[in-house]
């Protein structure tokens, strides 16, 4: 059956940004035309606490919300998600669907034997990379971890433009944005170090589309078909 | 003789317009945000005089937004009140001096704040609480939880329940005309499932920001405002009961049976703004019906094409949108061919399921299931819908 809908799940550790993968991936999915939805959930924010974000793309209107239990795809931010268990499921891999995708940020194979045939029996694609060494050599800090994580999402995915991606980041940056204390103080941070706000969404737009391409290239030598037909709407957000 | 033709604006240099221009005919472009941004987006345009605020997950941001609207001349006052008893008691004295008031809270924070929310409805102020459902400590939890609507329902405040992020802004709109019409003129709680809908961003249409409701006319009030001549507190300080005879007795239980027959005949505007109490989705003709309110609706609709799609089962979803008045003439329409009524709950105790075999007593033969029902901050997959689903009609 032709997919109608992709759920993405992200464990990631706080202050790693999936929150903001989330809305990121989300706004780009609209903007290119599908029906499109994020949502966190978050225990008390903290950083290296388990901290778990959710986007939903569709070509029908969604109305799932909440902890996505049965993934099209998942993100996995950091190996301790995997190693430590800092995830809201044991395995990390808990409900995956046929044919999913999985995105993993380590720089060593964590998959156990076990775990390799079991998503193999479920021919789920496994990319592992070391995003945050791709994220501190072209943005040079590991704060763009998520956007080499979301650049490679939709390569993979094959669904959504670079140009559409581009519009999620300024959407998130250039527009007025509400975030917690937490977020808006690492927002601060990261604009001090960049100096202005310009180069900031260059280094992360040129971080999501590296890593756009990485992905593009590996899905096509696997073989993979695009995660949905193509969007249904046409309408642009004010 | 010359007419001029005078646009009237508010303080805020807003054109003003009717609660169904607003509502329903001023053009609407689209944007993609958060509840909490919704919420915003609905008092920006509805000519508020003041906002007091209390922070707790998850309404925290929609309060914060609601002081940037304070700052950029929207809302007339605005300010951080000591705790959440000390917000409603003070966005009371605001409603009573004849302002149009909105506030926010949670869970903990409806817990705290809640002698104050029979005040409210007995002193006949038609303040808009923005519920953000949290689960109710202890042990702690910040998820979505909606066990304290359950307390709520019989402090004679109205309750709505929004599913999503544009129902949410188009009911805080609408509550307002709703609460202030004189033969109504009770408190408004608008609830929503916190995180699901708060932090959840999505699709919404809004209609300009240059436009915004008539100002709050407190003379219209079926209470004396305060002013110049009435001293505030005169009805708190002096009621009926301090005179400790049949007469008072009498007033006091009328006043109280008042309350819930002005709730009562909120019911027509509500439908009117509303556009009904009820909504339903799916085949009309199922007789597998889910019975839901907020985001256990969505995820009951998610279930309905689910069914059909794995099973070739036909179902459909009431959505209630207001729980407080019941639609009890919908909801009994709308199951009269049931023979299976679900209702999803995210709370323990399964209020809803409650409140529908109240409604349906010797009504319906269906038979009624509380279930799925999940709480905590758990989450409800279609999946687990379908399988209770399945369990139950083979």
């Amino acid at each position: 059956m032709e997919r109608r809908l992709v759920s993405i799940r992200m464990p990631a550790l706080g202050g790693q940004g999936a929150v903001t993968a989330a809305h990121i991936i989300a706004t780009a999915a609209d903007n290119e035309g599908y029906y499109a939805v994020s949502n966190p959930f978050f225990g008390a924010e903290k950083r290296m606490a388990p901290s778990e974000s959710y986007a939903r793309i569709g070509v029908v209107p969604i109305y799932d919300r909440g902890e996505v239990v049965y993934p099209d795809v998942i993100m996995v931010f950091h190996p301790q998600v995997i190693t430590m268990g800092k995830s809201y499921t044991m395995p990390f891999y808990s409900g995956i669907k046929e044919k999913g995708l999985i995105l993993i940020n380590s720089e060593h194979d964590l998959l156990s034997k076990e775990d390799r045939e079991l998503l193999e029996s479920k021919n789920v694609y496994v990319l592992t990379r070391d995003f945050t060494k791709f994220a501190v050599e072209i943005a040079g800090t590991e704060l763009a971890t998520n956007m080499a994580m979301l650049g490679a999402l939709f390569g993979a995915m094959g669904i959504v433009s670079k140009e559409s991606i581009e519009e999620g980041i300024k959407a998130r940056f250039l527009k007025k944005y509400v975030a917690s204390g937490g977020t808006a103080s690492l927002d601060s941070a990261i604009e001090r170090k960049f100096k202005r706000k310009l180069e900031l969404i260059e280094k992360n737009l040129a971080t999501a589309s590296a890593a756009y391409d990485l992905a593009r290239e590996w899905a096509q030598s696997q073989g993979m078909e695009p995660f949905l037909p193509p969007p249904p709407l046409k309408e642009k957000v004010a | 003789m010359k007419v001029e033709n005078k646009v009237e604006k508010n303080w805020a240099g807003q054109r003003i317009v009717s609660p169904d221009y607003l509502l329903f005919e001023a053009p609407r472009e689209k944007h993609f945000m958060t509840g909490s941004e919704a919420v915003k987006e609905a008092v920006k345009r509805a000519s508020v005089d003041a906002s007091v605020s209390y922070p707790i997950t998850p309404q925290s941001e929609a309060a914060h937004l609601i002081g940037e609207l304070w700052a950029e001349g929207y809302v007339g006052v605005y300010f951080r009140g000591e705790n959440e008893f000390g917000v409603m008691s003070e966005v009371a004295g605001a409603a009573m001096a004849g302002g149009r008031v909105i506030t926010t809270t949670s869970g903990p924070g409806t817990l705290r704040a809640f002698e104050n929310f029979p005040m409210w409805s007995g002193t006949r102020i038609p303040v808009q609480l923005v519920l953000m459902a949290r689960g109710v400590n202890s042990p702690l939890s910040i998820q979505p939880d909606n066990l304290e609507v359950d307390f709520l329902l019989d402090t004679g405040c109205m309750i709505w329940y929004a599913e999503n992020v544009q129902e949410l802004f188009d009911m805080i709109i609408a509550g307002f005309a709703v609460a202030e019409q004189p033969d109504v003129h009770v408190p408004i709680i608008t609830a929503v499932d916190g995180f699901f809908v708060s932090h959840t961003r999505e699709a919404i249409y809004l209609p300009p920001d240059d436009i915004a409701l008539p100002p709050y006319n407190p003379y219209k009030s079926p209470m004396p405002v305060i002013d110049a001549e009435i001293p505030p507190g005169r009805f708190l300080r002096d009621p009926f009961v301090m005179k400790s005879n049949y007469i008072s007795y009498a007033t006091h239980a009328s006043w109280q049976w008042e309350v819930r027959a002005a709730i009562e005949r909120s019911r027509p505007y509500a439908k009117h703004y509303l556009r009904g109490l009820t909504e339903e989705f799916g085949n009309k003709d199922s007789d597998i019906v889910f019975v839901a309110c907020g985001t256990a609706a969505s995820q009951a609709k998610e279930a309905v094409r689910m069914l059909e799609e794995t099973e070739g089962i036909q179902a459909k979803v009431v959505k209630l949108k207001t729980i407080r008045p019941f639609p009890y003439e919908e909801l009994i329409e709308a199951t009269k061919n049931a023979k299976y009524i679900f209702i999803p709950e995210f709370n323990v105790v399964g209020w809803l399921e409650r409140e529908v075999r109240k409604a349906l007593y010797k009504k319906s033969n269906a038979e009624i299931i509380g279930t799925p029902r999940v709480a905590g901050g758990m989450t409800m997959p279609k999946e687990i819908i379908v399988k209770e689903v399945l369990e139950y009609i083979k």
